[in-house]
């Protein structure tokens, strides 16, 4: 069998490689014609070809067709069909005979008759070619404009964007955005969303002539009115190429496309039309989606199977210029018909509309706009004509984080449900791919591969393969260690919701054995989160990772530092001299952090109450330099003295170190103010950061130093004091309850699915609903603070574990040994 | 180093209250220092010698103690490299060396550690 396939675009490849699986065993001689240059690339992702190159783009090299034996003539388009000797003519005058006739042609930019299209700097948007010539245009442009504000116009603006061209108006005929996916409200609020983003909308707008003498300068409108600009890109729609068709007499509708049956055969039966080419229905699929089920539909029936094309779902969820689009089933019952359930905040730029039948029983359709991560499972919910919740209306909010997922989530799923739509990849072929050992999303990207085309299926995959695991007794989260088969997040759900307060407790309660190393400072630690109990409390001291056992850290040798509070950074002349003094006494070794305190180093493990004793009666507390914990507030002078000063920062650095210290946390937790932009106390490195402006305070969050260091980003800004405390109650405890051990903040965020916007739903717009149990939580732990070395130093029991030698207290580690250094005192070398 | 029962020297180490459940204490015999672990939900007693072999450290005492599949271990402060407490072994890297392990006895509420006749001699 010889086939010869026309159009080597995104649906024309997809067709070879469906061809090359489905006839493995019958060999097929390929024949393809492309008119463009290179091999199909990604259409779909053409505005990212500014971000990466040509060959990111492409979905497979011309090497790949060398080794499936395909003939890949490009750059020459076909030109004439001959249907009686079924042999087609290249334009370099190639003939090649076929029995059968693939074409996936798709379609071309459809450019409505105004005049003066032809000018110098007049652009379509469809092909590699095309982002080439604006792209050499471009430097000569400082203003931009597109006709069509639909998808693709949309995605031609976010080009303009990229080339570096600031004042981009987008012009539409109708009186909305995307008139044909979202509503007006939606539309509307899209609109508001890209001009914060510096694109301007203009809609009802009917071009009448495109101005210039030999370049464009501007865009004549039939209301008379006026638009200026250097640079235009047209995207009024798409025509489907079917000029060969026509040639060859073949029907075609009255605007565009080549008529085909449920097996996409034209009227002539050895002939085939795919992707954006064909017209079925009397409908163009202007989507890759419907145009790969095209493809596996002719491969299939030329390989003798069953199988028809019925129509397809045009639900879409697209990132345009960073905001969510997604409209599902359909978006435009008649009222009638239905009961809409709106949610709408305009603060968030969040609109989202479900349509559901008078019952209430089943979802027709809808729209998201802002926010669309409920958009998989809505889609499924219609698609599979899954029953609603008793409470529809929670579909439309986010999905709780902690687990509690709205609807049905992936198990009320059948089989058949249509996970991947590119790639058409049933739920039911993930979970067998699953059980047959492809149990990561790339294996199973690779042997399914779902979620390689548009990748919005990506998180329902990932459900999907946890869920099937799961159902087979695998567990994939990351479990604590061998004696607790829990994240961190369910071990503090379970901890706090059976309100255990020992490690013992908790180890009876869900753990095996005996504990270990990992696990035990994991549960301390949220013990201490939850409880705020005094952490060498009976059963749980010896759970204490050890420098928290000992309050202090463990050094060289086996002595330990101390490092008092200093909040702010900020001390008395008084205070000083007692540090000194004490260092004297006890002989330890002094410096000064690089958290703006003094920490002492080299004392033996029996004085350490001593020390702190002469500390805590000067007015001193427990720094928690060991802990997990809430460490410094760095300060830089601020507007007392600083002449640059908008705030005073020493005052607030000192007034949320001392709210937050003692805080256990799942890693250590730093933090700084500074008192202007110029960042003297370098907030920005710091986990939670905080600048003065002349509003307010800017709130950073999720910074670290150390190995790996990552700059905050802005969190809120132009706070005043109150709110940015609100917001700092929410953001700890919201890491504290859901991050993984000894994580810091940064990479917790990192790992944070939808990253810092997600974060910002949660803490600034409370999008889960949790502020205010947050901030509760919180200055629960803020009442109930105590010094811990006071602790000790008051309770002889606890006095008692300060010492070397069970069976000789007064006695020091005779090991130790110390050497000298400018006058100092260090730990003696190790072996 | 193991203990032959026929040469067990006991001595008294400490109360059994004056241990930590689930914890450690250094105990002085002589010029050494030996590691007394108390795993309080099985009742179990086990001794190391108290210096980590990793950096030469006097800090077993004050490990954290746990298990690994059921078998008793504890983790260096330093650098939590993991021994065996029923034959010394590092669990946690091959090449590291094993820690001497003693026997431990309890007898109304007292603790006995047993140590080599010949140590015996030598340390006290
Ligand atoms: C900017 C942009 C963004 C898009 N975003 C999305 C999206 O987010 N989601 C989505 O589902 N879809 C999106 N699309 C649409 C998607 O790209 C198309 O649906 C898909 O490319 C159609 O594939 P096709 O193979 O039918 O057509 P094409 O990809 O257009 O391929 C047809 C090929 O045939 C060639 N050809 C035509 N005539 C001849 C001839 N006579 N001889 C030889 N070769 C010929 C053409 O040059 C072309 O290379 C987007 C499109 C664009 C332009
Ligand atoms: S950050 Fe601003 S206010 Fe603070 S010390 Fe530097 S210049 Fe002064
Ligand atoms: S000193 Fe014990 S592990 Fe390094």
């Amino acid at each position: 069998m010889k086939i010869v396939v026309i159009g080597n675009g995104m649906v024309g490849y997809k067709f070879c490689e469906k061809m090359l699986t489905k006839s493995a065993k019958a060999p097929v001689e390929l024949v393809v014609f492309g008119e463009e240059p290179r091999p199909a690339y990604d259409r779909v992702h053409l505005t990212s070809w500014f971000e990466h190159n040509t060959a990111d783009l492409l979905l497979a090299t011309t090497e790949w067709y060398e080794q499936q034996g395909i003939r890949l003539h490009l750059a020459d388009p076909v030109v004439a069909i001959d249907r009686e000797q079924r042999t087609v003519r290249s334009h370099s005058g190639i003939t090649e005979t076929y029995d059968y006739l693939v074409l996936a042609t798709g379609s071309a930019a459809f450019v409505p008759p105004i005049p003066g299209v032809e000018k110098k700097g007049v652009f379509l948007y469809r092909t590699i070619e095309d982002l080439e010539m604006m792209k050499a245009y471009a430097p000569h442009a400082r203003s931009g404009a597109v006709i069509g504000g639909g998808l693709l116009g949309l995605e031609a603006a976010k080009a303009l964007l990229d080339l570096g061209i600031t004042n981009i108006h987008v012009v539409e005929f109708a009186p909305r955005l995307m008139p044909r996916q979202i509503d007006d409200k939606g539309s509307l609020l899209l609109q508001e969303k890209l001009g914060q983003l510096g694109l301007k909308v203009l809609t009802s707008k009917n071009t009448k002539k495109i101005t210039g003498e030999e370049s464009v300068n501007g865009l004549q409108f039939t209301d008379d009115t006026f638009l200026k600009t250097d640079m235009l890109v047209i995207s009024a729609g798409i025509k489907p190429r079917d000029e060969l068709a026509i040639a060859a007499g073949l029907p075609t509708g009255p605007r565009g496309g080549i008529v085909v049956n449920e097996q996409l055969q034209t009227a002539d039966p050895f002939i085939y039309a795919i992707g954006e080419c064909a017209l079925y229905q009397n409908m163009i699929y202007g989507l890759v989606a419907p145009g790969y089920e095209m493809a596996e539909v002719v491969a299939a029936h030329l390989c003798g199977e069953m199988k028809a094309f019925t129509g397809f779902d045009m639900s879409t969820r697209l990132k345009l210029i960073g905001v969510e689009v997604a409209s599902f089933g359909d978006p435009f019952s008649p009222a009638g018909d239905c009961h809409s359930i709106v949610f709408e905040d305009r603060l968030k730029g969040v609109y989202k509309r479900i349509d559901i039948t008078p019952d209430g029983q089943q979802l027709l359709g809808g729209i998201l706009i802002g926010e669309a991560s409920a958009y998989n499972m809505l889609l499924q919910t219609v698609k599979n004509k899954l029953a609603l919740p008793a409470d529809p209306a929670s579909l439309l909010v986010p999905p709780a984080k902690d687990g509690a997922s709205t609807g049905a989530g992936v198990d009320g799923l059948p089989d058949e449900a249509l996970i991947c739509s590119c790639e058409s990849v049933s739920k039911g072929a993930i979970g067998e791919a699953v059980m047959a050992g492809h149990e990561s999303f790339d294996d199973i990207k690779k042997c399914t591969k779902a979620g390689t085309c548009c990748g919005g299926c990506a998180p329902m995959v990932k459900d999907i393969i946890t869920a099937t695991l799961k159902s087979q007794g695998k567990y994939i989260r990351s479990v604590i260690c061998e004696h607790f088969a829990y994240s961190r997040q369910e071990m503090l759900d379970i901890i706090r919701i059976n309100s255990l307060r020992s490690f013992d407790e908790v180890l009876d309660h869900c753990g095996h054995g005996e504990g270990c190393e990992v696990c035990k400072p994991v549960v301390a630690s949220i013990l201490a989160s939850l409880w705020n109990d005094m952490i060498l409390a009976q059963g749980n001291d010896t759970a204490q990772d050890s420098n928290d056992r000992y309050l202090a850290n463990i050094q060289k040798g086996g002595t330990y530092s101390v490092v008092p509070r200093i909040p702010g950074g900020e001390i008395t002349p008084e205070k000083l001299i007692t540090i000194g003094m004490v260092a004297q006494k006890y002989h330890l070794y002094t410096k000064i952090t690089g958290g703006q305190r003094i920490d002492l180093f080299g004392a033996h493990l029996s004085d350490l109450p001593l020390i702190w004793k002469e500390l805590i009666d000067a007015g001193f507390e427990s720094g928690h330099a060991y802990g997990k914990a809430l460490r410094t507030v760095k300060s830089c002078v601020g507007s007392t003295w600083c002449r640059f000063g908008l705030h005073d920062s020493v005052s607030y650095a000192i007034r949320i170190e001392e709210r937050y210290r003692g805080l256990r946390a799942p890693h250590k937790i730093k933090s700084a103010v500074s008192g202007c932009i110029r960042e003297c106390a370098e907030a920005q490195s710091k986990d939670f950061g905080i600048i003065a402006t002349e509003k307010g305070w800017n709130l950073y969050v999720c910074g670290n130093g150390g190995s790996k260091p990552q700059h905050a980003v802005l969190l809120a800004a132009d706070l005043d004091s109150e709110t940015c405390i609100r917001y700092i109650d929410r953001f700890l405890m919201f890491y504290i309850k859901t991050a993984d051990p000894l994580t810091r903040t940064a990479t917790w965020l990192n790992k944070l699915d939808g990253g810092i916007d997600y974060l910002r739903n949660v803490v600034v717009h409370d999008s889960l609903g949790i502020g205010a149990q947050l901030e509760g939580e919180m200055q629960l732990l803020v009442d109930s603070y105590k010094c811990e070395w006071k602790e000790v130093v008051e309770n002889s029991e606890l006095r008692k574990r300060f010492s070397h030698f069970v069976n000789s207290p007064e006695e020091k580690d005779p090991t130790v040994k110390f050497e000298t250094l400018r006058n100092q005192k260090k730990a003696a070398e190790w072996k | 180093m193991s203990i032959s029962p026929t040469t067990i020297h006991w001595f008294l180490a400490c109360k059994a209250s004056d241990v930590p459940s689930n914890g450690g204490v250094c105990v002085k015999y002589g010029e050494e220092q030996i590691a007394l672990f108390y795993f309080a939900r099985k009742d179990q007693w086990y001794a190391t010698q108290n210096l980590c072999p990793h950096r030469k450290q006097m800090a077993l005492s004050r490990g954290m103690t746990g298990t690994v599949k059921d078998e008793p271990k504890v983790a260096c402060p330093f650098h939590k490299k993991t021994f065996s407490l029923i034959d010394g072994r590092c669990l946690s890297d091959e090449a590291e060396c094993s820690l001497s392990v003693y026997p431990v006895k309890v007898v109304d509420g007292q603790v006995y550690i047993g140590v080599n006749e010949e140590t015996a001699m030598v340390a006290v």
